[in-house]
């Protein structure tokens, strides 16, 4: 029997270090790693480089000022649009950003999955893409038709966090939902890989909810797993939960102001994964 | 005449202009960014243009085509972010998409307002507005037309534009083409020997000082301007009571 890989969240943030590059899956404000991003809150790791199609996992980490250099083509939190702490952090330059086109960001990270030094891209040519990012290089097509094309090079990751609807001990993880996002690809191209999900069950069990196609990530690609219900909130992990519009607006109407923001840490950030969960039951029960 | 087509409000005007951006699209995807735009593909779907595929805004693809905020009933197919990536390279998608800033040229903004290093105003960040310039038909949609919006200079190029496209060569103007800027004054397309904007279509109410005045750029202006076209009854119809019965485009372009 292949290995048990199961640990806690904090587990997983001790295996971190600080300075690293950090792969978050997902995209926008739908099914991140978001009790693994709290965890995260809640350490001494700083200084880290943050690669992600971004939501208020990236807001979050900003705010803390965990973040040395954002590497992503947006941060959003879809259903609103501009993510506030994103744009505050900005603002102040409070960290060196490698702005790229989302297609861009798809081959870094296919790139680096392949093993390979770059992958060659349409997208990016005579944008400001290239001119913010002065390291970007192009390749020429070795064929007659002589194309010039963007190298986007590989986004290889020291560590890959996702989140998924089922998996087992092992690793092997299942998603339920519509979209697999890229958390496979984040998986591949990290040197370690974890992974929570709302439900660790028996790998007998794996194909009781849905077919093979939902096993996004292979084991071998996973170095932990945690079980963390409702481990996405507040954003969606479709079918499991959706995203929690009530709580993100609370969330967001909280980062636009300081001292809101303050008393927002304190009730929601200040304790444990189990304390996050139960303020979000008592803020609900508050709103009904 | 039919008496509903006389009272067409500015918001069913432009819907109708950005359904004309999908007709005779094909077997293509549609994918609107902003409520008229929406609004306006359904509506190209009901009528003119059949064949568009539409999403449901994540990651299906709707085989009826349910009312705004709605939910499908049909799905035709699977549509995720990696696979709409790639799709988006095949060419075979007309993306309508908004603009924080947009100039002469074509050249698009949703980044940031300011210098890069540090925005006077972060925005969302170039998403995929560079894949998509080079790669399919990208129309734009302004729903308030203004200086702010229509600039000399964007101050970070997300969505490339005609003049930046041809400098870089073939590789970036290959497969580039902006057929049309939608906004809430009037159409407007690049069909100028320099490939610069141009004024094709006034909405009814609007006149050519206001767009001028409107405008941070030398627009081109012919010597007869058009109306853009009347709704027809039967689109009417189709946007008050099918594709937009609860009046969200009211809310985006305001009477």
């Amino acid at each position: 029997m292949s290995r048990d890989k199961t640990m806690t969240a904090k587990e997983v943030v001790g295996r971190l270090e600080s300075g690293m590059t950090l792969g978050i899956g997902g995209w926008g404000s739908r099914r991140k790693p978001m009790a693994l991003v709290r965890a995260l809150l809640r350490s001494d790791l700083t200084d880290l480089t943050v690669v992600s199609y971004g939501g208020p996992d990236v807001g979050l980490l900003a705010a803390a000022g965990k973040i040395r250099k954002l590497v992503a083509a947006f941060t959003t939190l879809d259903s609103i649009p501009l993510e506030p702490h994103f744009g505050a952090a900005r603002q102040r330059a409070a960290f060196e950003m490698v702005e790229l086109d989302e297609a861009m960001f798809m081959w870094g990270l296919t790139a680096a999955a392949h093993r390979l030094p770059f992958m060659p891209i349409r997208a990016g040519i005579a944008s400001d893409v290239m001119t913010v990012n002065p390291q970007l290089r192009t390749v020429r097509s070795p064929y007659e038709d002589g194309e010039e094309l963007v190298a986007v090079p590989a986004l290889r990751l020291d560590a890959a966090l996702v989140h998924l609807n089922r998996a087992d001990v092992h690793g092997n993880g299942q998603y339920l939902g519509p979209d697999p996002y890229f958390d496979d690809l984040f998986c591949q191209a990290a040197d370690q890989a974890y992974l929570s999900c709302e439900r660790i069950v028996a790998t007998a069990d794996l194909l009781t909810a849905q077919g093979p196609q939902s096993l996004l990530v292979k084991r071998a690609f996973v170095n932990g797993v945690v079980e963390t219900p409702n481990g996405a909130h507040f954003t969606s992990c479709a079918p499991d939960h959706d995203r929690d519009e009530a709580f993100q607006r609370a969330y967001a109407r909280a980062a636009r102001d300081p001292e809101a923001w303050r008393a927002f840490t304190e009730r929601f950030l200040s304790g444990d994964e189990d304390a996050y969960q139960a303020a979000v039951a008592a803020f609900h029960e508050e709103e009904a | 005449m039919s008496s509903g087509a006389t009272t067409a409000t500015r918001a069913e005007y432009c819907v109708v202009a950005c359904a004309e951006a999908w007709r005779d699209a094909g077997e293509v995807l549609a994918s609107p960014m902003g409520t008229v735009p929406m609004i306006g593909a359904r509506l190209a779907k009901l009528t003119f243009s059949p064949d568009l595929l539409l999403t449901d805004g994540e990651a299906l693809l709707i085989g009826d085509v349910p009312a705004v905020g709605a939910e499908a009933e049909v799905v035709e197919g699977w549509l995720p972010y990696r696979q709409h990536l790639a799709l988006v390279a095949t060419g075979r998608r007309h993306v309508m998409m908004g603009a924080g800033q947009l100039d002469r040229h074509g050249n698009q903004n949703i980044s940031c307002i300011g210098d890069w290093a540090r925005p006077e105003r972060q925005l969302l960040g170039v998403r995929g507005a560079p894949i998509n310039t080079l790669n399919n038909p990208t129309s734009y949609w302004v729903p308030r037309h203004s200086p702010r919006v229509f600039v000399e200079r964007v101050d970070m190029v997300s969505g490339v534009g005609y003049d930046r496209a041809a400098a870089a060569g073939p590789s970036a103007s290959r497969y580039h083409r902006i057929p049309e800027v939608i906004s809430d004054l009037g159409v407007f397309d690049f069909e100028t020997p320099d490939r610069t904007m141009r004024l094709r279509s006034l909405h009814p109410g609007v006149t050519v000082e206001q767009v001028a005045e409107a405008t941070g750029f030398a627009l081109t202006v012919p010597d007869e301007v058009p109306y853009t076209r009347q709704p027809t009854a039967e689109e009417l119809r189709l946007i008050r009571e099918v594709v937009d019965p609860k009046g969200l485009r009211e809310r985006e372009v305001p009477a």
